[in-house]
């Protein structure tokens, strides 16, 4: 539709006629650049079926992937049941209903994506531990170990990847619900629904694409995590993979069960595509004015415990245990605490605005023309977020070496041309982090109807002024919302930073992990608090931003 | 769409002035340093030999950091490095070939000094200033890398509940007695691995199978994911007995003063084999191109002055068998190590690894 309102204005204005020409072009020769540069990191993964070492996957088979299996499984159910109904749920709450505090919550409940899951997962065993607090506390009223709850289980686990991810569902709810939940539930209720019904019936449908890209966010950073699982001694199909590399010597066993991994999520993304087939929700009539109705009686209270419960467990709770153990332990940070911060800040922000015009130009380049090929491309761009980070950064250092190996066998010039420096860190974070950024985006893209720019056209607006006054400022809260998404992921992203900064570029999440694999996990809270402050600020901005 | 377009270019253009802004900031502090350096050593630049190197390492930052910087106190010598994990760095050696910026790999655990060497990335060292002090066991039988501080992975005891003349051999915490009253940690950490390795260049696998089987039985609960969990664990009374390396003990005891534990040596007696020690050390990548300086800052970091340092600092025991450990650590008492070369944790590490699976050791 919006080829015709630009091809009838490029008709009408033919002196930009082949310049639009040109760029129709090239638009889909950007996305395919795009998709290759995305895919460079997995195939140094394909080449590793070249050598196959079927006794190692015997033993695997034998004794390990049965278990792996299983407890994947069961962390994936319990991970998108949990952050499901309590995503959903939250957002509901706030979007629908009035109560005190209400305007703190909203954006509190956003705050755990502030906590990276390993953060969350050595603060909770820390405080849920032998010779922990919680320990000590129990005992100062007479209740002995056997009191203290085990959290080193599948339980635990899930509710560590629950607290700290459900925010995703959240957020990309809350914001569903604005512009289309609230409307047909309340079209719905007039026309006789019950609640249930017509919350089941109608909401739940209607903003599918929002929690199933919410819960697609969440499942896939669960299926890649090692950190927290690694603290909880927990394993999962990702252990199976740091076990062939660390353990059995064995990378192209570890790059294969990669491989596996993401066929898996892949194929989970088509069927859900699939499923969804073709059928569209068009959002009709502008949101009404809000009108939230007050919480009452012995259920509204009930429900205001679990929203500030949510609350304290996923961020108020941890977050004074962090400030404790940084006060414990704040003498041993000698010097460069800040210049760590710096670099934290530096990198999130560059890599957060060129991922956003990566994202931008695949949006672009999917309003232009609609075709399988091209959904295609921008589906499997988008596969880096679901690799275990360090198996997509051992697949951008070989990808990277292999090209700096050719310029200097072409050029004789020895080097570290591509593989070393801040190019390839960024690189890394962007074939990360682009999906995170795409959503957003082309969720605000989707949200600006064809008719509207036709209208805009018919109204005699050339396209400067289409692009300045209906473009940006319909697209204005998916692209700050993409920003500060991928900020906030940079700032926590460690194994891609870890192995490919260059000198000298610590970050935040690099001296964390330092100190945490030494077991010094109180001395860990200091920078741990930074991160999570300078989380903190983007996620209260992107909550005030996205206010209706 | 244009309109679009062009502003998504400005945004880019933007972006990537600040990228190169940054990055021309630090290559620009790359170059001070450089030169103000230069300054001092311009003879020595002038022979081709660049006083600087590059380390790669997976000993921690604030582990590393004191040494280097004395090392260029003293020598003049710049250090750039970069920490990861082993398995990390060593593909990136292999990755990077000829074109690695790196002249030295610094990492904890014989297992993963023997796979770099196995990989092909470090060259044989030839230094007698090594030979001298190293002990053969604590080295590669071919010389790519050497030991510098030793650490002994040994039994922690609850002084509560233990009377320390019921505990023998690593074997035996697997008895009867020690049902339900064992802890450990992980066996996805290589030194455990590192352990059950030098038990199967002992025993056999088959032996050492069942071994690995009774101590599982013994547990007291799930493996924990580190070495003052167990330690806590043991505080806390959950169980009694368990292994560790002895700086975490060290360092949790520095925390906690009258920590209610205590170390033991085991398989002390006339035909043991001795504690199981290992090894942080260090070697010089195949393609380094600043040899002589790489070999310098080895030789310095086994020197006796430094040793302490360094071995102190982390609580280890010096490699240099001419150097005493600190007072804190010759406190935990004396004791006969194991001394079977290291080079087999390695060999047999994915052999150790297997079996603890099929123990159903986690």
């Amino acid at each position: 539709m919006t080829d015709n309102t630009d091809q009838q204005h490029s008709q009408n204005a033919s002196s930009k006629g082949w310049r639009f020409g040109v760029l129709k072009k090239v638009d889909g020769f950007l996305l395919w650049a795009i998709l290759l540069i995305c895919l460079l990191p997995l195939l140094p993964l394909l080449f590793s079926w070249f050598d196959l070492e079927p006794e190692l996957w015997q033993h695997l088979w034998n004794t390990q992937i049965p278990q792996l299996l299983s407890n994947t499984f069961w962390l994936v159910l319990l991970v998108g049941t949990g952050s499901f109904l309590i995503g959903v749920s939250l957002a509901w709450l706030i979007v629908m209903h009035e109560f005190p505090g209400r305007s703190i919550l909203q954006w509190g409940l956003m705050l755990p994506l502030a906590i990276p899951p390993y953060i969350l997962a050595f603060t909770l065993l820390g405080f849920t531990d032998y010779e922990g607090p919680l320990q000590y506390a129990l005992e100062s009223v007479g209740l002995g170990i056997a009191w203290l709850p085990d959290t080193r289980n599948v339980f635990g686990v899930a509710l560590i990847f629950t607290l700290s991810l459900y925010p995703y569902v959240y957020l990309l709810m809350r914001s569903a619900l604005q512009r289309k939940g609230r409307t047909s539930y309340e079209s719905a209720r007039t026309l006789g629904y019950s609640r249930a019904k017509a919350f089941w019936r109608l909401v739940i449908p209607l903003t599918r694409p929002a929690w199933i890209a919410g819960l697609g966010l969440v499942l896939m950073e669960t299926l890649a995590d090692f950190g927290a699982v690694a603290i909880f001694n927990f394993d999962t199909f990702t252990t199976a993979i740091y076990k062939s590399w660390y353990g059995f010597f064995s990378a192209s066993t570890a790059a294969q069960l990669a491989c596996i991994l993401l066929l898996f999520v892949a194929l989970s993304v088509l069927v859900e595509k699939w499923g969804r087939g073709q059928s569209r929700y068009e959002q009709t009539g502008i949101a009404l004015k809000e009108y939230r109705q007050p919480l009452t009686g012995l259920w509204g209270v009930l429900v205001q415990i679990f929203a500030w419960g949510v609350f304290a467990l996923g961020f108020v709770l941890p977050v004074i245990q962090l400030l404790v153990w940084a006060i414990k332990t704040y003498e041993r940070h000698t010097d460069g605490t800040l210049v760590l911060l710096s670099h934290t800040m530096i990198l999130a922000i560059v890599a957060a605005l060129i991922t956003l015009m990566v994202a931008a130009i695949m949006v672009w380049a999917k309003r232009n023309k609609e075709s399988t090929g091209r959904n295609l491309a921008i589906e499997f761009s988008q596969l880096g977020y679901s690799l275990p980070g360090t198996v997509l950064a051992v697949g951008i250092m070989m990808a990277l070496n292999w090209i700096d190996g050719g310029i200097a066998s072409l050029f004789g010039v020895k080097g570290q041309w591509l593989a070393s420096g801040l190019f390839a860190l960024i690189l890394a974070y962007i074939i990360r982090f682009l999906r995170i950024g795409y959503g957003p985006v082309a969720s605000s893209m989707s949200q600006i109807k064809p008719s509207v720019v036709e209208a805009a056209a018919s109204l005699g607006a050339n396209q400067k002024e289409r692009f300045w006054r209906v473009y940006i400022p319909l697209l204005r809260p998916g692209v700050f919302t993409a920003l500060l998404l991928i900020f906030v992921e940079v700032m926590k992203e460690l194994p891609a930073t870890l192995m490919l900064r260059p000198f000298g570029w610590d970050t935040l999440a690099v001296r964390i992990y330092e100190l945490t694999s030494e077991g010094e996990w109180e001395v860990a809270a200091l920078p741990a608090v930074l991160l999570v402050a300078v989380g903190i600020l983007p996620v209260i901005y992107l909550i005030r931003k996205s206010e209706v | 769409m244009t309109m679009m377009k062009t502003w998504l270019t400005g945004l880019s253009a933007t972006a990537l002035l600040v990228l190169s802004a940054c990055s021309d900031e630090s290559a620009q502090s790359n170059e001070s340093k450089a030169d103000s350096q230069s300054q001092e050593t311009q003879v020595v630049a002038k022979s081709q030999d660049k006083k600087e190197i590059v380390v790669y390492t997976s000993r921690k930052e604030h582990l590393v950091k004191p040494f280097f910087e004395q090392f260029t106190a003293e020598t003049g010598i710049e250090i750039n490095y970069i920490t990861d994990s082993e398995a990390a760095l060593i593909s990136r050696l292999k990755a990077e070939g000829e074109r690695t910026p790196a002249d030295v790999f610094m990492t904890v655990d014989a297992g993963n000094l023997w796979l770099a060497t196995e990989e092909g990335v470090l060259q044989p060292i030839e230094s007698q200033a090594l030979e001298a002090v190293i002990p053969d066991s604590l080295q590669d039988p071919d010389n790519h890398w050497y030991g510098l501080t030793v650490r002994a992975r040994t039994m922690v005891y609850s002084t509560e509940r233990v009377n320390p003349e019921d505990l023998s051999t690593y074997e035996a915490l697997g008895d009867e007695q020690w049902n339900g009253r064992l802890c450990l940690r992980t066996s996805k950490k290589v030194y455990n691995q590192s352990l059950v390795a030098m038990m199967i260049a002992r025993y056999g696998e088959e032996k050492t199978q069942q071994i690995v089987e009774s101590w599982v039985a013994n547990l007291a609960t799930d493996p924990f994911s580190n070495d003052t969990k167990v330690m806590n664990a043991i505080t806390a009374g959950v169980c009694d007995v368990g292994i560790v390396n002895t700086y975490y003990f060290g360092r949790l005891q520095k925390e906690t003063p009258d920590l209610p534990l205590a170390l033991f040596w085991p398989d002390q007696s006339e035909e043991g084999y001795g504690v199981h020690v290992n090894v942080s050390g260090a070697g010089i990548t195949r393609h380094s191109d600043n040899k002589q300086n790489a070999l310098k800052l080895i030789e310095w970091l086994a020197n006796e002055q430094a040793q302490q340092m360094f071995a102190g600092l982390n609580m280890e025991y010096p490699a240099n068998q001419n150097v005493e450990p600190t007072e804190e650590v010759a406190a935990w008492g004396e004791f006969r190590a194991d001394r079977t070369n290291l080079s087999k944790a390695g060999e047999l590490q994915p052999a150790a690894v297997k079996l603890m699976d099929r123990a159903g050791y986690r």
